[in-house]
């Protein structure tokens, strides 16, 4: 029993990373209907920027505030001179000038920074809490993903500019009608999707260390919470990104070891979409004409 | 007559071939002007030529500015609020936050709860709707949240493309008997799109027919419900 709570616990914990990230790819699929394959790799980028600034000296924090900022403003100049010119193209074009940005990130940090695998600082002391259950590590990532998802909500419920993103997201022409510049909240979509997916790298990097490929199944966890929650809805990829972590831990510990735990994670979540193809919380179109 | 919305040369379309053929039509300062024309006649991509929602060739001037080049959010900020076709609500969004998004380029907080006052004044009914998801709405109440949403700009020109659209004969006329108001009241220009032809230009001192892309007759409102092509296509008598 404590064994399970323990598994349970520290699924919480990566699923709380995972949550973040698929989050992220919400936030862009909304706008744009198409899945941001680049996440990832933005996210491992942010993560060397975060390492680079504490290399020459910078607190912890200092770095992770500074990261945040440079990885938000990344992002918006991603989406102004890479994804917008092909805002009219075909889905597939776009589809594959995101695994373009997925390619170039990743080499691009590889030639900057080797492949060699560094370590990373995690900013929360060693040594566990709750009589062992949970390393003091594990709780501040959940702490962390608690300020950022009400951080979120407490700006797409209650500001001006919130409100303008979901309503861009949702009805473009209706919202040029109203003097909203649409062009620009997607850029900011874009911003935010990278300032949050900044946030997931530093927070897995410490466990699993920092290297260009860092992101790439912990992207593949996020898709599946996304997908599992329903990629349109917020709180349910939250919901999605939670019930993964402790999913595959649990299978891990119990089911299948170590090795497999990926392959029942999406096996599960084909399942669920088979059966609710708009996941377990997608939304169902409430819409009168 | 000085006018607030000066068209001259129209064209318009949505690919090779244009829609609109060199159009020329005027809304006066404060009044009401309609343009009629059947099914496809091209009156919808009028009013997204105004707003620049397609890129239209021709001059349109509002209050004298041209702005035929501007951005559908730069023809927005400068007062012309264009209720669509269809009524472009968010469906997915409350009633207020429809109504909030229609007051998004104020920055003056009092005179925006002051208008949330006046449309719940004009239509209770969105004022106990405020915190339901628009999309529940029925169609009747959507309009009036649709032209609600265009008032929180306080637009000095609004652009309606058939309000009467699948609506009750009661309802229609509420809203016709509402947008009168606005107009006389608020010295609100509006240019009224319409198949209910016998309504709209009841409520209109200028109307245009439009027929293929073309004005085929222009003149006061009187003047075309007393002409004999008028009557007998879209009068029915
Ligand atoms: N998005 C579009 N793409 C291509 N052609 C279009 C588009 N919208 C309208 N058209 C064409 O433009 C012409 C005029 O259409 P428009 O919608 O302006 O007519 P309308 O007068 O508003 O008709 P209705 O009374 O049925 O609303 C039609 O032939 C229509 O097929
Ligand atoms: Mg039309």
């Amino acid at each position: 029993m404590e064994a399970f709570l323990h598994q349970v616990l520290s699924g919480l914990a990566t699923g709380g990373i995972y949550a973040i990230v698929a989050l992220a790819l919400v936030m862009i699929y909304q706008a744009t209907h198409l899945v941001n394959f680049a996440q990832g790799e933005m996210a491992m980028f942010s993560t060397y920027l975060a390492w680079t600034m504490i290399d020459a000296g910078l607190p912890y924090w200092g770095a992770f505030a500074g990261t945040v900022a440079l990885s938000f403003a990344l992002g918006i100049a991603i989406e102004r001179i890479v994804i917008r010119p092909v805002g009219n193209a075909p889905v597939l074009a776009v589809v594959i000038v995101f695994i373009g940005l997925l390619v170039i990130l990743n080499s691009v940090a590889g030639w900057i920074y080797t492949y060699t695998i560094k370590s990373f600082p995690s900013p929360f002391p060693g040594g566990s809490v709750l009589g062992g259950y949970l390393s003091r590590h594990e709780l501040g990532v959940m702490g962390v993903t608690l300020g950022v998802l009400l951080l979120l909500f407490l700006f797409f419920r209650f500001t001006p500019l919130g409100l303008a993103m979901r309503a861009a997201a949702q009805n473009p022409v209706s919202s040029r009608l109203v003097g909203i510049r649409v062009g620009w909240m997607l850029a900011l979509g874009w911003g935010l999707a990278a300032a949050i997916g900044a946030v997931a790298g530093m927070m897995v990097a410490p466990i699993v260390f920092l290297d260009p490929n860092m992101m790439a199944g912990i992207l593949l966890y996020g898709f599946a919470g996304a997908l599992l929650g329903g990629i349109d809805n917020p709180a349910g990829a939250v919901a999605g990104g939670l019930a993964v972590g402790v999913l595959e831990n649990l299978s891990g510990a119990y089911l299948v070891g170590t090795e497999l735990k990926l392959t029942v994670a999406l096996v599960l979540i084909v399942g669920v979409l088979v059966v609710r193809p708009s996941g377990l919380f997608g939304r169902v179109l409430v819409n009168r004409v | 007559m000085t006018a607030i919305l000066e068209v001259s040369g129209l064209v318009a379309g949505y690919g090779a071939a244009p829609v609109l053929h060199g159009l020329d039509f005027a809304v006066p300062q404060g009044g009401v002007a309609t343009i009629l024309g059947a099914n496809g006649a091209g009156k919808t991509t009028t009013l997204r030529a105004v707003s620049g929602l397609i890129r239209p060739a021709g001059e349109i001037r509002f209050a004298g500015e041209r702005i035929d080049r501007l951005s559908t959010e730069d023809i927005a900020r400068r007062g012309i609020a264009h209720v669509p076709d269809g009524r472009g609500t968010f469906v997915h969004l409350s009633v207020e936050e429809n109504l909030r998004l229609g007051a998004y380029t104020r920055r003056d907080p009092a005179g925006v709860a002051r208008d949330f006052e006046r449309v719940f004044a004009l239509f209770p009914v969105l004022q106990e709707r405020r915190r339901q998801q628009a999309g529940t709405l029925s169609g009747g109440e959507q309009q009036m949240l649709a032209i609600s949403r265009a008032l929180m700009l306080r637009p000095r020109l609004l652009l309606m493309d058939e309000p009467s659209f699948g609506l009750a004969p009661l309802i229609v006329r509420e809203i016709f008997r509402i947008m009168r108001a606005i107009n006389a009241e608020e010295g609100v220009a509006i240019l009224l799109v319409e198949q209910n032809a016998g309504l709209a230009l009841e409520l209109a001192s200028q109307a245009y027919l439009l027929e293929t892309g073309r004005v085929v007759v222009a003149g006061s409102a009187d003047a075309l419900g007393a002409d004999d092509a008028v009557r007998r296509s879209y009068l029915g008598y």
